[in-house]
């Protein structure tokens, strides 16, 4: 192999000042990388000036970096999404050309030592850096606004967890250029990423960024569960908030029960491979199975993280756009609640064939079509909703129904491998990465493109361009059904997962319909970024009130976009569908305004949050000193931080008054 | 954190200032003591029983520890924030006793249908392919 034979590792040094980081590391002698990187470089360097020249700096830090407004923050967290969705996507379409090409001994072009680093960063991208930052995005702008807060309990908690989501995502993009990243696949089972076996920085770059990231993700859990249950408006009972409200409590109950288990399962493996203990080796009573057995403790309770707030959301999207209440909401409110239980007996579906026995498989497999029930309640939930409702077909309902459609069948293959049986057939094959894109991309991502066309007129107060955006429904979803039924088949025939090359010629059409797919992605993707693009440019013609929709929560009752306040007075709520009701009633604001008491935007979430990445950089390349300088720093910070007291102000009864006096409520 | 007094118009003051009489606070104290003066005289007299029994013993004195601290200075009751906080730890107890029980039953039955393995099996590792650090993935390639 040509191409394995030229890859050597750097070599093996350690010096005082830059740790085990040494020229070797750095990838110049890879056209692709340093192509990449160039790229990379002068479009910063042109966003730079750019900026400059516009004399945007100050807006920016003021505006966003230093913000603790919870709808700013949403707003960051969706532009992180994306772009860590292009990275993703670009690895996804890398490996669906390498597996087109290498049919029948020919090698492809990306030699296995890339292609394992390829699905790696893929996985762990789209899940922890993309998936999670949508899905906290929606829920971090919604939410408040849903329940009639100001703002969400810990704003400045808020702006700190965001930012040190955005140093996980830095410290993996870093391991592009400096380093490499794990080859071990997105949950990084030991042996494999044990000392032994994974000697790089690759897999340390995969737990510290993991870590770090995680830090963000558990402390906006509890901040979302404190915003919620304290934070309502005066007369919310809890049923009667909002659906999507209820999945954000269950979803963020989720966050905070399921992700110390994931830091703790990394910190073990940390351990064991910094300071040689033997949680997960082999010998000296260790047990790598344990590992397993752990990670998918937080594992699949991650899975519904990410699906129960989408689910809010085509909630909201079907009952506005049906014109009708939800139909059944208590049983969507239960659902919920059952899923949230339920999705922490279900782990060890995901490894039935480690041997834990038919007894132990049984339950699994029994509690796994369980919970496959209080999904299909809220199916039909939906399909209720719908029905005799005046259905109004807008991009927002056509991705809804695109998922029903495409949600039902990744549900239904799922229970298929729920059978312990099939399972050992299905195991480890394509099959099983077609089911779960199915429900994934079916689920989270056809939510997100939804919420985003729906939510984007309250966040900028125009509509987003309905031809694009039709375009870029359609071909996500022909691509979707392009790009992974041909993976069931391929699954059914035997084809493994993290396949670098293979010898049966017969699977290649497949593999080349699949890549064929991902090209169609493609263009929805880009037709979704046009969409975006071209919406602003025609922002005049596309204004439209603040409540396009015709919506039924309280969300739409505030301004497009939305005041900083949100609410220029509280809301006395006395039911559900709150704003529907207050429409029929001719709702007006009273008119009499106070001033309105703000939390003051700070930087500290970012400086702490830029120690952590120097922090975490330095415990991959072993950089002691800088380590320790680093930690230390990011714990005096913290502590000065408290002694901050300069952390609010007053919003004018009278500005209040003039925002709200121009914009004649619709 | 005390950004909303607006906001707060209209809510009721959620339990402040509970946070037990005198009295309560001193049981609590009374009873976390003797719960750690049994283990400790346990330990120490070296009772003739078996060291399972003594062990069973301590771990259950612990858990009636956590209970007690729970209840008499985090002030757990079922009325606290409106019984968020009861149900709170509720949740977390099931999802704890789900992950510690399912953990062990699971890893008892991984254990159990293992092969057997002597020593030199446990220790030693698959030998590397040369060139371990980074051509070890070669050797999948016929």
């Amino acid at each position: 192999m040509a191409t394995e034979a030229l890859h050597t590792s750097p070599p093996d040094t350690w010096s005082p000042i830059f740790g085990r980081l040494n020229w070797g590391w750095i990838p110049y002698h890879e056209p692709i990388l340093v192509g990449t990187f160039s790229a990379i470089v002068l479009g910063g360097l042109a966003v730079l000036l750019l900026m400059t020249r516009f004399r945007l700096w100050g807006p920016f830090w003021h505006g966003w970096v230093t913000t603790i407004d919870h709808k700013k923050i949403g707003i960051m967290y969706m532009a992180l999404g994306f772009i860590m969705f292009v990275r993703g996507f670009a690895d996804a379409i890398m490996m669906r050309a390498q597996q087109a090409m290498a049919a029948g001994g020919a090698e492809g072009y990306l030699p296995p030592h890339h292609f394992d680093q390829v699905f790696t960063a893929h996985g762990v991208i789209m899940i922890f850096f993309v998936a999670m930052a949508f899905i906290t995005g929606i829920m971090n702008y919604v939410m408040p606004l849903q329940i009639g807060a100001r703002d969400v309990a810990f704003p400045f908690l808020n702006n700190f967890s965001f930012w040190m989501t955005v140093a996980g995502a830095v410290l993996v993009n870093i391991s592009l250029f400096i380093g490499e990243f794990a080859r071990v696949g997105w949950l990084a089972f030991p042996p494999l990423s044990g000392a032994s076996y994974s000697t790089g920085p690759g897999m340390d770059y995969y737990l510290w960024s993991l870590q770090i990231a995680g830090i963000g993700t558990t402390l906006s859990g509890i901040n979302m569960i404190a915003t919620i249950l304290k934070m309502r408006s005066p007369g919310m009972r809890l049923f009667d908030m909002p659906i999507f409200t209820w999945t954000t409590l269950c979803t963020n109950f989720l966050i905070v029960a399921a992700f110390p288990v994931l830091t703790a399962t990394l910190t073990m493996l940390t351990l064991d491979r910094y300071l040689g203990t033997h949680f997960f080796t082999n010998d000296l009573g260790g047990n790598s199975m344990l590992y397993i057995n752990l990670i998918w403790i937080w594992g699949h309770p991650e899975v519904y993280i990410l699906i129960l707030p989408i689910f809010g959301v085509f909630s909201e999207i079907v009952a506005t756009f049906s014109g009708k209440p939800i139909f059944g909401y208590k049983t969507m409110v239960w659902a919920t609640a059952c899923i949230m239980v339920l999705s922490f007996i279900v782990w060890l579906h995901h490894f039935f064939t480690m041997g834990s026995g038919a007894n132990v498989n049984a339950f699994f497999g029994i509690t796994t079509m369980i919970i496959a029930v209080p999904t299909g309640v809220k199916i039909f939930n939906w399909l209720f909703t719908m029905y005799k409702g005046s259905v109004r077909l807008e991009t927002p309902m056509l991705w809804t129904i695109a998922f029903i459609v495409t949600f039902t069948i990744g549900g239904m293959t799922g229970v298929l491998l729920a059978v312990p049986p099939v399972d050992f057939q299905l195991h480890n094959t394509l099959f099983l990465i077609a089911h779960f894109h199915n429900v994934i991309i079916g689920g989270v991502v056809f939510g997100v493109y939804a919420a985003v066309t729906y939510w984007w007129p309250k966040a900028f107060g125009f509509k987003l361009h309905e031809g694009w955006m039709r375009r870029c429904f359609w071909l996500w979803v022909t691509g979707f059904y392009f790009a992974f039924m041909p993976l069931y088949a391929l699954g059914l025939m035997g084809a493994t997962r993290r396949m670098n090359a293979y010898m049966d010629t017969a699977w290649q059409i497949y593999f080349v319909i699949a890549a064929f797919g991902a090209v169609l992605i493609l263009g929805g993707i880009v037709c979704g970024f046009a969409g975006g693009y071209v919406s602003i440019l025609k922002r005049k013609e596309l204004a439209c009130g603040s409540d396009p929709w015709n919506g039924r929560t309280l969300d739409w009752a505030t301004q497009s976009p939305v005041a900083p306040y949100n609410f220029p007075e509280e809301i006395q709520v006395t039911g559900r569908d709150m704003f529907w009701e207050m429409k029929q009633n001719g709702f007006k604001w009273s008119g009499h305004f106070h001033d309105i008491h703000m939390p003051k935007g700070t930087s500290s979430g970012i400086v702490l949050a830029a120690m952590a990445t120097v922090f975490g950089f330095a415990m991959i390349w072993y950089i002691w000193w800088l380590a320790i300088i680093s930690f230390l720093g990011c714990v005096a910070y913290g502590i000065a931080h408290t002694f901050n007291y300069d952390r609010d102000f007053y919003i004018p009864a009278k500005d209040v008054e003039a925002n709200e006096s121009k914009d004649a409520i619709a | 954190m005390s950004e909303h007094p607006e906001h707060g118009q209209g809510h009721v003051d959620h339990g402040h200032g509970d946070h037990g009489t005198f009295g309560s606070l001193m049981t609590g104290f009374g009873l976390a003591g003797i719960l750690t003066l049994i283990p400790f005289g346990i330990v120490m007299m070296e009772p003739d029983w078996q060291p399972v029994v003594s062990i069973g013993i301590i771990m259950g004195l612990g858990a009636i520890q956590i209970v007690v601290h729970l209840v008499y200075f985090l002030h757990l009751n079922r009325d606290s924030e409106e019984g968020w906080t009861f149900a709170a730890t509720i949740f977390a107890i099931v999802i704890l006793a789900i992950v510690l029980a399912g953990s062990l039953w699971v890893m008892h039955n991984m254990n159990a249908n293992m092969m057997p393995m002597s020593e030199e099996n446990m220790t030693g590792l698959p030998d590397l392919p040369a060139g371990a650090e980074h051509g070890g993935h070669g050797a999948s390639h016929e």
